[in-house]
């Protein structure tokens, strides 16, 4: 087989399996005596080590074969889950990422492994007693992992079944069962069962296969089957005519006896197997060795039945999804952009030609596409996890270069986000998340100098709200001196002594995100060069984000970002002022209200309402916009009220228009910083509307 | 009206109308000549950007050039036209009384700019091109497009 075709699904698979690797081998260092997660370690080693191997990837596979010997002795208990053996196993899963990432670019995969398996070995040799031995127990134990299935090898038979099996016996036949184990990375396993039934159909006939032979056809199986077989032929060639199909990886084939077949099934059978045991005694003389067997074989298998159904489950649900290129999805997602586009324009015309028939169905043909644009945005949401999913690893080994101890608590990883949004906010937050342990949390003896646990809790969280996400990072360690900030911004010239003093306490936090702002005292490895944050800032604006930090000196700090679901289609309200049209995003309105001027109070020369028992300041956006004027002042204001946190504005506008679904367009790279304009639209008539940025506007 | 002049023909501009002079710039990074169309209005940017249009899907910046140069203003008419320029991922449209020509120049045709041209300010220019009877002014296409008085006031 072309190794090429398969290298793709190679790396994904494999990074997978590593993710799953280092996910259990943390939770293992919290509950050493769980035995379940070092065979869960063991499982993803074990199959990323066949994967490799069968790829030619060999030193990726020396290694995992080394690292599987470890986690067997532990796995029988032979060795303890201590800290420092766990370092070195997660030193070679480093290793083995740094493989996987070069086969990824193209490279071969090959690494200097040498100095990573001594230690290994040496972890083996020093502390078990019997080193070669165990390392056989591993292989040994591969196999039977290779072997063994959801299935056993007992397999019930009906009385018809049973029948057959023993006339044929007493016609000279063998009855054999066959278990195959397709190789992990099989592409077209129908066409592999196919294969292996030409062959045994030519050899004899086959009674029985599980899963039956339809579900095989349609590939309802994870990798190995059994089947049925009576025939002629000998245990031997039939292995070895099996075994000429490729992408087969192991075959197993045990003669069996009618008799004993007949004493495991159901008390309903019995009757029937006595006869059959008298019947098949003649026989039975010659077989009886070997069919001694695999009743002997079998119970250890069936006794890892439960460990296996789970890994047997894995598959079988991924079975019902398939991966698409990114790019296929982009494509789409453009595409889609056009039609929106298009549906805003034909919902005018229909508007305007005001024919029943045509309003009809472009009515029917925008539910349509609603539906149809909810699909494709809901194709590119993924789970947050695939950015959180690095970090425990990360806050482990940072704390641990840091002489901190840390707790890590993820909440909410299943919250989905575009995937544009996801592929941006891992640097950022990995960014934050360094800042938390470097500054945030404090040494285990100053930690309890101050009366808190040795250990600090890093909270990273992710929740829905509207059509927003959150994520939040919070730390309890030592907080922020919020004078050291007022200092360095002062010294820094970023604002002056009057600006300090009007400002709130969230504001002043927000002055770290400010450029060339770090206030720790000494530069580490990790953080406090005085570069970041501002970029973390940036980042999340890009994305249409907002970044909030608030903190408690001794308490500790939380930073809140603020993100929107998707990028591409918004929806918008429209207004008028004059006779312009501006898009706000619903995202930020909270609700639009009628205002008679006589309810607009004025404070300190800012025009504002009460809006259920809050003062909101008015915003004139014809005004802020500059719009020309023409026509004459309502005696009514249309207020859109948006908002930015906890604070509120109102957008006073001429007119509403309506709620649209809009395709986000950037303004292009001729034009930076325009205020307050996020971007814009085209709408039905081809016109092109502007999308308002109620962030700048709300001060 | 074409006027094919030059052996070595190392550059080819379009040429176009501006109150009653006429400049030119390089026909390379001029994706399209399009007749005067709706542009919206972009609040709080320099006056010479006058906003954006939609061209064919693409939200297209548009700046009329002769409030750009601090020429008197001239309602647009059937001659009018926007050049869309397009490098380096920038895309603008220029709005102009009238394209004229695509000629063929050499950079040896290229004469510095005279101290004084009709008051367009300097850095914009290339140079000055004579052919023949005509004059006319090219274009620095990258001060076009790199505008720093383009950020929004």
């Amino acid at each position: 087989m072309s190794n090429s075709e398969y290298l793709d699904v190679f790396i994904e698979e494999s990074q997978e399996h590593l993710q799953t690797v280092n996910d259990s081998l943390l939770q293992l260092e919290k509950e050493p005596d769980d035995l379940s997660l070092v065979n869960e370690v063991f499982r993803s080693a074990h199959t990323l080590k066949g994967m490799a191997a069968t790829m030619g990837f060999e030193d990726l596979a020396h290694l995992t074969h080394t690292m599987e010997n470890v986690l067997d002795l532990i796995r029988n208990e032979e060795l303890e889950a201590s800290s420092e053996i766990l370092d070195v196993v997660f030193d070679s899963v480093d290793d083995l990422e740094e493989m996987i990432n070069d086969i990824a670019e193209g490279g071969s995969g090959k690494r200097d492994i040498q100095q990573i398996a001594d230690q290994l070995e040496a972890i083996q040799r020093g502390e078990a007693p019997s080193a070669a031995g165990s390392a056989e127990v591993a292989a040994a134990n591969a196999q039977t992992e290779v072997g063994g299935g959801a299935q056993n090898l007992g397999e019930s038979y009906d009385e018809f079944e049973l029948t057959v099996i023993t006339q044929s016996k007493e016609q000279g036949f063998s009855p054999y069962q066959i278990r195959i184990t397709l190789d992990e990375n099989t592409m077209l396993k129908a066409a592999r069962v196919y294969m292996v039934f030409e062959i045994l159909e030519e050899a004899g006939e086959v009674i029985k296969s599980t899963p039956p032979v339809d579900e095989l056809e349609e590939e309802n199986f994870d990798h190995e089957f059994i089947v049925t077989l009576v025939t002629k032929e000998s245990k031997e060639d039939l292995n070895e005519r099996i075994n000429r199909i490729s992408e087969i990886q192991n075959i197993e084939i045990i003669l069996i006896d009618p008799e004993e077949l007949g004493e495991n099934s159901e008390a309903e059978s019995e009757p029937k197997t006595e006869a059959q045991g008298q019947s098949s005694k003649d026989s039975a003389k010659a077989e009886s060795p070997e069919s001694s067997q695999p009743v002997q074989q079998l119970e250890p298998q069936q006794q890892k039945k439960d460990d296996k159904d789970e890994t047997t489950k894995k598959p079988s649900e991924a079975n019902k999804t398939i991966r698409v290129s990114i790019e296929r999805l982009d494509v789409l997602m453009n595409l889609f952009e056009e039609l929106v586009i298009d549906r805003g324009r034909l919902e005018q015309i229909s508007s305007e030609l005001d024919n029943n028939e045509l309003s009809e169905t472009v009515e029917r043909m925008s539910r349509i596409s609603g539906d149809l644009q909810e699909i494709i945005l809901n194709m590119r949401m993924m789970p947050v996890d695939q950015v959180f999913n690095r970090f425990p690893r990360m806050v482990r080994s940072l704390s641990k270069d840091l002489g901190k101890k840390v707790n890590l608590d993820i909440y909410g990883a299943e919250t989905e986000l575009d995937r544009t949004i996801i592929d941006e906010i891992g640097d950022p937050l990995v960014h934050l998340i360094r800042n938390s342990i470097d500054h945030g949390i404090e040494t285990p003896a100053e930690r309890l100098d101050k009366g808190k646990s040795e250990e600090g809790t890093l909270v990273l969280r992710a929740y829905h709200s509207g059509n927003n996400v959150f994520i939040e990072i919070e730390d309890d360690g030592a907080g922020i001196n919020q004078q050291k900030v007022i200092n360095k911004a002062l010294s820094n010239g970023v604002v002056t002594q009057e600006e300090i003093e009007k400002m709130s306490d969230e504001q002043i936090f927000g002055l770290l995100f400010e450029s060339g702002l770090s206030t720790a005292d000494q530069v580490t490895d990790v953080s406090g060069r005085g570069v970041g944050l501002d970029v973390v800032k940036n980042t999340f604006e890009s994305l249409g984000g907002v970044v909030t930090v608030n903190s408690e000196q001794n308490v500790g700090s939380i930073f809140s970002i603020q993100l929107p679901l998707t990028l591409s289609i918004i929806d918008v309200m429209l207004v008028e002022l004059q006779k312009e049209k501006y898009a706000i995003p619903l995202s930020s309105i909270v609700e639009t209200a009628i205002v008679n001027k006589e309810d607009v109070y004025s404070a300190h020369n800012q025009k504002v309402i009460d809006f259920r028992g809050n003062v909101v300041p008015l915003v004139f956006l014809k005004n802020v916009f500059e719009v020309p004027e023409a026509g004459i002042e309502d005696e009514y204001y249309s207020v859109v009220l948006v908002s930015k946190g906890e604070k509120m504005a109102g957008l006073v506008v001429d007119s509403l228009v309506g709620q649209h679904d809009v395709v986000l367009k950037s303004l292009g790279s001729y034009l930076t910083n325009v205020f307050a304009i996020s971007g814009a639209t085209i709408l039905g008539d081809g016109q092109v509307a502007l999308i308002v940025d109620t962030n700048a506007l709300i001060k | 009206m074409a006027e094919e002049e030059g052996n070595n023909k190392d550059l080819k501009v379009i040429v176009f109308q501006l109150k009653d002079e006429e400049y030119a710039i390089e026909v390379d990074h001029v994706q399209s000549i399009e007749r005067m169309q709706t542009v919206t209005r972009i609040p709080r940017v320099s006056a010479h950007i006058i906003g954006v249009m939609n061209l064919r899907g693409v939200i297209t910046p548009v700046v009329d050039l002769r409030r750009r140069f601090g020429l008197e203003e001239k309602a647009y008419d059937e001659a009018t036209r926007i050049l869309v320029l397009s490098k380096d991922n920038i895309e603008l449209g220029l709005i102009v009384d009238g394209a004229n020509d695509v000629i063929d120049i050499t950079t040896g045709d290229i004469e510095p700019t005279p101290e004084v041209v009709g008051g367009v300010e300097e850095e914009y220019l290339r140079g000055v091109v004579k052919l023949e009877d005509r004059l006319f002014t090219l274009l620095n296409l990258d001060k076009v497009l790199h505008d720093r008085s383009t950020i929004g006031v």
